[in-house]
């Protein structure tokens, strides 16, 4: 136990290290790349909460992804989605998704509509005493950094008592309550702490590329998200990262051949994974490594 | 704001008859949840795919009869074989597996629409093209057809179920998996029949809307959420309920679209989901349970 403990640690540190010298070393395209990676990951983490750790699949994280104010919205689906069982959630968190999608779209004066909003890059400050304009590298330090602490919070909330219940909420949901766990308000602070999470990764998105656009809250992108937690393994915070970046790397190398149907090799790729490796490339990984 | 009686009248028929096609689609998705648990995510664009499929058939032959036949059949064929491979080794294991693998079907389903015909609508020629007056308006006697043929497919899909030995078969899988299976019915088999008449249905319906909407790549989606929203609205596996819902529903809408605009009319729908979720989780259409 305490060896795998230390073989974490040093593993996490070489990553890490790897992470932030990659903008010096990598060309510009793939530095952007792995910028983007994090972006994802962190959102795909942030959704694992729920489909990882408490056991209910989120079809509207792109909600929560595409709405800087996503702690509010998060609550408010939260209030009614949590009532329900896990097929019911999916569906109203995907209606949800749907209902903002069509309010974006057509209040056209604040949100731009189909145009999307373009705003210049913030400047990366410490209000009052320091303030630079981002370079690639120091955007992607900056995303590092706060993936790594999203990262670390979130594996400290997952291995606290809270996330205890969580795990004992997705295992078996009757007996949780029947200990006496109030099932509603773990469930809605789950989906909180997942949306304030998601929220987080899509301010870094809309930072990096300058524009936020309807299509951020559009199902499409929800679907992604349940997609590389699937494909990295639920239930592990770094299944989804990898997952993440196993899937822009298929992207990457599909749309060579495919262009924009790249979906349809992944989609298979996908639908394979769910029925062949149901504990996607990390469960897979790890029994792989334990032989 | 007054609206004018008979526009609420003309809105009226329009919602039923939308209620009846979607009527069609969900209850196939309801009669597939049933029998094995699946939610089946790529419904709609089992719609999509019979849309098309029918449209090339009247393209080659011009005979929208014909059209809805092979539409249907090639669907349930190709439900069967969808089922058999992706599905059946699901079952089983939790639920929500089944939504993961159908949602990769359904993206799959869509970009190959996409790849394979383009992004333009197509039209489905209707196959009578009369009208009749209603007060100001010409209306097309097709619109009527079609909800017409839609109830006919569901009557004899529930006579079928009520009186055919395999749709007996088929209730008593929904009942008690396990009994049925001791009882000699083969479930795998009736598990993969479901699926296809689903399937099958979700195609017709498809050719029907056709020539009312026209098919595109994109209307999967539309139909998988409305045909979800029904069912939930009707009670998870409830048939009557789920027709009952599909007109309710289209009914909602169709009075909102007189209001706001048809895009902002979707919200009513959905918000009708949500208020049944939280006070009636069961379904509005089913009785209480004691």
């Amino acid at each position: 136990m305490r060896r795998s403990a230390t073989a974490y640690w040093t593993g996490f540190c070489i990553i890490l290290a790897l992470l932030i010298v990659a903008p010096l070393v990598l060309p510009e395209f793939w530095r952007r790349f792995v910028t983007e990676i994090l972006i994802w990951g962190l959102l795909a983490m942030s959704s694992d909460i729920l489909i990882g750790y408490t056991g209910i699949i989120s079809f509207g994280h792109s909600v929560f992804f595409g709405l800087a104010g996503a702690a509010a919205v998060a609550t408010f689906v939260a209030l009614f989605a949590t009532r329900l069982r896990e097929i019911y959630f999916s569906i109203t968190t995907l209606v949800f998704s749907q209902i903002f999608y069509v309010v974006i779209f057509t209040w056209t004066e604040v949100t731009g509509g189909e145009n999307g909003l373009a705003f210049s890059q913030p400047l990366l400050s410490i209000p009052g005493i320091w303030s630079a304009r981002f370079t690639p590298v120091t955007l992607h330090w900056f995303v590092l950094a706060v993936v790594t602490i999203s990262f670390l919070m979130l594996r400290r909330v997952t291995q606290s008592p809270f996330g205890m219940v969580l795990q004992a909420i997705r295992e078996n949901e009757p007996r949780a309550r029947a200990i006496g766990y109030s099932i509603e308000r773990y469930k809605i602070v789950a989906v909180m702490l997942s949306g304030i999470f998601a929220g987080l990764a899509g301010v870094l998105y809309a930072i990096q590329n300058k524009f936020a656009a309807p299509d951020f809250v559009f199902f499409l992108v929800s679907g992604e998200v349940v997609i590389f937690n699937v494909m990295g393994g639920v239930g592990t915070l770094v299944g989804p990262l990898a997952g993440a970046a196993f899937f822009l790397l298929l992207r990457e190398g599909f749309s060579r051949y495919f262009t924009e149907y790249y979906l349809i090799p992944v989609g298979i790729i996908f639908t394979a994974m769910v029925i062949f490796m149901p504990q996607g490339l990390l469960g897979f990984a790890k029994r792989w490594l334990n032989q | 704001m007054a609206i004018p009686l008979e526009q609420i009248l003309i809105q009226t028929i329009n919602g039923i008859v939308n209620g009846m096609i979607l009527a069609l689609v969900a209850s196939g998705l309801t009669l597939i949840f049933g029998i094995m648990d699946v939610v089946n995510f790529a419904h709609g664009d089992l719609v999509m795919l019979g849309g098309f499929v029918g449209a090339i058939t009247i393209a080659a032959t011009g005979n929208f009869w014909l059209a809805l036949l092979v539409a249907a059949v090639v669907i349930a064929v190709f439900g069967a074989v969808l089922q058999a491979t992706t599905l059946r080794p699901l079952i089983g294991r939790d639920p929500l597996t089944t939504i993961l693998a159908t949602f990769g079907i359904s993206l799959v389903l869509q970009k190959y629409a996409i790849w394979q015909w383009g992004p333009s609508a197509r039209r489905i020629q209707e196959p009578i093209t009369g009208n009749f007056s209603l007060f100001y308006l010409q209306y097309p006697w097709y619109r009527l057809l079609t909800a017409v043929l839609a109830a006919a497919i569901i009557g004899a899909l529930y006579l079928f179920l009520r009186y055919g030995k395999y749709g007996i078969w088929i209730r008593a899988t929904t009942q008690d998996r396990v009994m049925a299976q001791a009882m000699g019915i083969p479930v795998p088999l009736v598990h993969t029949t479901v699926f296809a008449i689903g399937a099958g249905m979700a195609a017709a319906s498809g050719v029907l809307f056709g020539p009312l909407g026209g098919v595109t790549q994109n209307i999967g989606l539309d139909f998988t959420l409305r045909a979800f929203i029904v069912v939930v609205v009707g009670g998870m596996g409830n048939l009557g309920g789920s027709i009952l819902a599909s007109i309710f529903i289209s009914l909602l809408e169709a009075y909102a679209a007189l209001i706001v605009s048809p895009a902002q009319a979707v919200i009513v729908s959905f918000i009708a989901l949500i208020l049944t979720l939280l006070f009636r989780p069961t379904g509005l259409f089913v009785p209480t349970p004691k």
